[in-house]
């Protein structure tokens, strides 16, 4: 197993914190895996993204060229990597903040009102964890529970009061993105 | 064994030296390295050590040469501009016999180039860089893990031998995170009173001095031997590298750092198909492996050295096997990262 993915989104929308937080889950789980920041000129507000590179073999570089996966919370980070995505691979767009379609037929798209959920959930900021969840529902990397421990390692101890709310995030993902049951019917 | 921990390569640089002794650290901000400042902008001062946040990289340098005279174990971090601007500190630290890390996370160049990774400041780092009959050891890592393990040599290093030693990463292995153990309970400190030429107050005891500057007819020649001799001891005992199917393959790939990692794939998928393709790894950039590479030369039908740069270590390989067998080359320079496709393909054209 070797997935190469990219999350990606407006500086802001926790989008380091997420590539983080499955990256602990990974290493928890005793996979090899890697994380690396777009490092450039990014600013709050600006398009940010991390690469994660998870896999059963050691990993020979952590940059990458053509995602098998994607995360793209706006519509900026959906133009710039879904070209750029492998044949089969898997995108998953957050359909509260991109009102345009994936362009290709050769991947699996999933889209989850993913800010939407998060305001029902009452704080926008988890709207990167429901991206998670929905992930390891749709592609079985790692079990749903391993998410969850890596929370106590990424987030700051004085913001651990925010654990609970990211826990349910994560749940509420996997739920939505577990009910999408037959990828082929998404398109 | 400690428990794993996700760290960024800076930043396990950081509490490396910490865990080596290091006591002082200086810098100036530059990326790709400014987590490894912030990083120790924090922590020095809860192991009690001293961090400045410099006015230039060149009052970093002097600044590590000072705390260095009073035996104290001490770092400077920077990126390739900020190290050109440091070479004459790290001459003057050769020219002083004194001990020093410097670390270079390598970024895309000449000039200001640009932010990416890149590997082209190995002849600056290994072919001496500021002026003088000197070198520095140069120690490139190729994982977090040896980060670890190569940073707290330095410090041995550089303290054994009285010589700046840099450590040579670049943007990746600066920037990435991977699983890491930091062996806590290793802590080791910088015994001063071990060292017997340190300024420290001279009261009860003759003065010592240190310089550089030797104007007698004849000292700085003597002086120039000595350091030689050191060089040559050093060549011959510190000389460390890693290499894989050394004794049964026909092209060796030469990588260092981050593009050996990438080789080290390339190899493993070439081998997967029958290929007969080694690696060899300096891990010292200087002292180079010679022997090791001469040695191979007499097996292998020839090499190739892969680089984030237009060729550098590519001379060394080629006196290093006297030209007896023919060296290829495959770089990609100003932040462009070699895949193992590109190796592959680079090796596959060869055979």
């Amino acid at each position: 197993m070797k997935e190469e993915i990219i999350f990606a989104g407006f500086g802001g929308q926790g989008i380091m914190l997420m590539g983080k937080a499955f990256s602990y889950a990974a290493m928890n789980e005793g996979k090899n895996v890697t994380w690396m920041p777009s490092y450039g000129a990014e600013v709050r507000g600006g398009t940010a993204h991390s690469m994660v590179v998870i896999s059963d073999s050691p990993i020979a570089s952590p940059v990458v060229r053509e995602p098998s996966i994607c995360i793209v919370m706006n519509k900026p980070s959906l133009q710039k990597f879904e070209p750029k995505m492998k044949p089969m691979g898997t995108l998953i767009i957050n359909k509260s903040l991109v009102e345009v379609k994936a362009k290709r037929d050769d991947i699996d798209v999933l889209e989850i009102p993913a800010t939407d959920m998060a305001l029902k959930l009452g704080n926008p900021r988890v709207s990167n964890m429901i991206m998670l969840g929905a992930l390891l529902a749709r592609k079985d990397l790692l079990p749903i529970g391993s998410l969850s421990h890596s929370l106590k390692d990424v987030i700051p101890g004085h913001h651990h009061n925010m654990i609970a709310i990211n826990e349910k995030a994560i749940m509420e993902g996997y739920k939505y993105g577990s009910r999408q049951i037959c990828p082929k019917s998404n398109r | 064994m400690a428990k794993k921990v996700l760290m960024c390569g800076n930043e396990v640089l950081a509490e490396a030296a910490i865990m080596a002794g290091c006591r002082f650290y200086a810098g100036y901000p530059i990326t790709p390295q400014n987590e490894l400042p912030a990083y120790m902008s924090r922590r020095m001062p809860e192991v009690g050590g001293v961090f400045i946040q410099s006015e230039s990289e060149i009052s970093a340098i002097n600044m590590v040469f000072g705390a260095s005279l009073r035996g104290t174990r001490a770092m400077t971090s920077s990126s390739s501009p900020g190290i050109s601007l440091k070479q004459e500190g790290i001459s003057y630290l050769a020219g002083c016999e004194l001990p020093g890390v410097i670390v270079n996370v390598m970024r895309g160049g000449p000039g200001l180039g640009n932010i990416a990774p890149s590997q082209s400041d190995y002849f600056q780092a290994t072919k001496g860089g500021g002026h003088g009959d000197y070198h520095q050891i140069v120690l490139a890592p190729a994982s977090l893990q040896e980060i670890v393990e190569l940073t707290m040599l330095s410090f041995d290093l550089a303290d054994k031998y009285r010589t700046p030693v840099m450590i040579l990463g670049d943007g990746i292995l600066g920037q990435m995170m991977e699983p890491v153990e930091l062996e806590d309970s290793v802590e080791r400190t910088a015994d001063s009173e071990k060292k017997s030429w340190i300024l420290d107050g001279c009261k009860g005891r003759e003065p010592r001095k240190i310089r550089s500057l030797l104007l007698e007819d004849g000292s700085l020649e003597t002086f120039n031997r000595k350091l030689q001799k050191k060089y040559t001891e050093i060549k011959d005992k510190e000389v460390r590298c890693e290499i894989l199917y050394g004794d049964d393959s026909d092209i060796m790939v030469v990588a260092y750092g981050t593009t050996s990692r990438i080789s080290r794939n390339a190899v493993e998928k070439l081998r997967s198909k029958g290929k007969k393709i080694g690696l060899v790894r300096p891990i010292s950039l200087w002292p180079f492996p010679e022997k090791e590479l001469r040695r191979i030369a007499e097996k292998v039908k020839s090499f190739l050295v892969v680089e984030m740069s237009c060729g550098q270590m590519i001379e060394d390989v080629r006196l290093s096997i006297d030209c007896k067998k023919p060296v290829h080359f495959y770089g990609r320079s100003g932040g462009g990262v070699p895949t193992e496709d590109e190796i592959i393909k680079e090796v596959e054209k060869i055979v």
